[in-house]
């Protein structure tokens, strides 16, 4: 998957290293290393092949290439593309996993805003 | 008439034609007693908590998820390759540590899950890792709760492969060759034993109970309540 081609995102490129707190209020593309948290809770987050999410991800919709080391939590949906390498929790309301990807954790389905299913 | 020479030229362009098409991993489907045991556990209200110790499958991830339970994945036969999980031996050879192993897998609580489909890990497994997770299952599963193991019985041979289950239905299951890149290139995991009744009994002693369903296709399912 290449790099999303609507207009209006910010990008972090693969040299990027960011240590603390990302946030914002439009979509997102990190290709780069993020040690943290990250929070875009109205609008998606694509993690690109080269990135590496040592971080909590909080967002409407994220798609992952790269890897990711922490909780995820998503208003919509995850998808997890086949390059995609995944250690920790998600909980969101649809998954998709293609072919090839690898992930650790746990899996719930929130099945309505604010609640999760059988908790 | 086509005459003998474009007869053969036509017979080794079909091979070579062959030979050049692309393996396709071949997936299968088989019914499973054990999963369909299970699936009448699945099919209740509550939501329960299930580990697959297989690796990932979306598959399965939708089908439990879809019923409402939380799915944890952890592929425990890439995770025994891993190296920093192995020590040297008296003889100079690299060997799983368990205690190593265990540390950095299967770190639940106690008593947390309701299933676990163990597949045919401890057929593939490194034999000092087999006992001390099987130990380890039985402390976070809940008591009442179900696990699902295949074991290989004699006819499978020494160069059965191994395979990932997907859930397709309540019993059926769809079975895709596991290819592990362990060094460098990806090779199918060995069957490293087979165990018989007596073994299979001495190693889930502490459960419960057990069930065998035997089929056709060389492999005993088992299920134990803990």
């Amino acid at each position: 998957m290449d790099v999303p081609k609507t207009g209006d995102f910010a990008h972090i490129g693969k040299s990027v290293v960011i240590k603390g707190e990302l946030t914002g209020s439009e979509d997102m593309y990190v290709d780069g290393n993020v040690d943290g948290s990250i929070e875009l809770r109205n609008n998606s987050l694509t993690v690109g092949p080269n990135a590496k999410i040592k971080a909590s991800v909080v967002a409407k919709v994220v798609v992952i290439q790269g890897r990711v080391e922490g909780s995820i939590t998503t208003s919509d949906r995850v998808e997890l593309k086949k390059s995609a390498v995944v250690n920790g929790d998600i909980t969101t309301q649809r998954i998709a996993i293609e072919e090839g990807a690898a992930f650790q954790g746990k899996v719930e389905i929130q099945r309505e805003a604010g609640k999760s299913a059988g908790s | 008439m086509a005459s003998v020479a474009d007869n053969v030229m036509r017979f080794f362009r079909g091979s070579s034609e062959q030979a050049a098409a692309p393996a396709v991993p071949q997936k299968r489907s088989r019914r499973s007693s054990g999963m369909a045991e299970i699936s009448r556990l699945l099919n209740s209200d509550d939501s329960l908590c299930v580990l697959d110790l297989g690796s990932t499958s979306a598959n399965n991830i939708r089908f439990l998820t879809a019923k409402g339970h939380k799915n944890y994945s952890e592929d425990l036969l890439q995770a025994s390759l891993d190296p920093d999980v192995h020590v040297k031996n008296e003889l100079g050879k690299l060997v799983p540590d368990d205690k190593k192993f265990l540390e950095e897998n299967l770190t639940y609580q106690n008593g947390l899950f309701d299933v676990v489909l163990c597949w045919n890990l401890p057929d593939y497994m490194e034999e000092s890792l087999v006992k001390p997770t099987i130990d380890r299952l039985w402390s976070v599963m809940k008591p009442g709760g179900l696990l699902l193991v295949f074991f290989h019985t004699r006819d499978a041979g020494p160069d059965a492969p191994c395979y990932r289950f997907h859930i397709t239905g309540t019993d059926m299951l769809e079975m895709q060759e596991v290819r592990l890149a362990a060094s460098g290139d990806k090779q199918s995991p060995r069957l490293q034993r087979v165990f018989n009744n007596r073994n299979i009994e001495n190693l889930f002693r502490d459960f419960a109970s057990i069930k065998f369903f035997l089929a056709r296709d060389a492999i005993r399912e088992v299920l134990l309540v803990r």
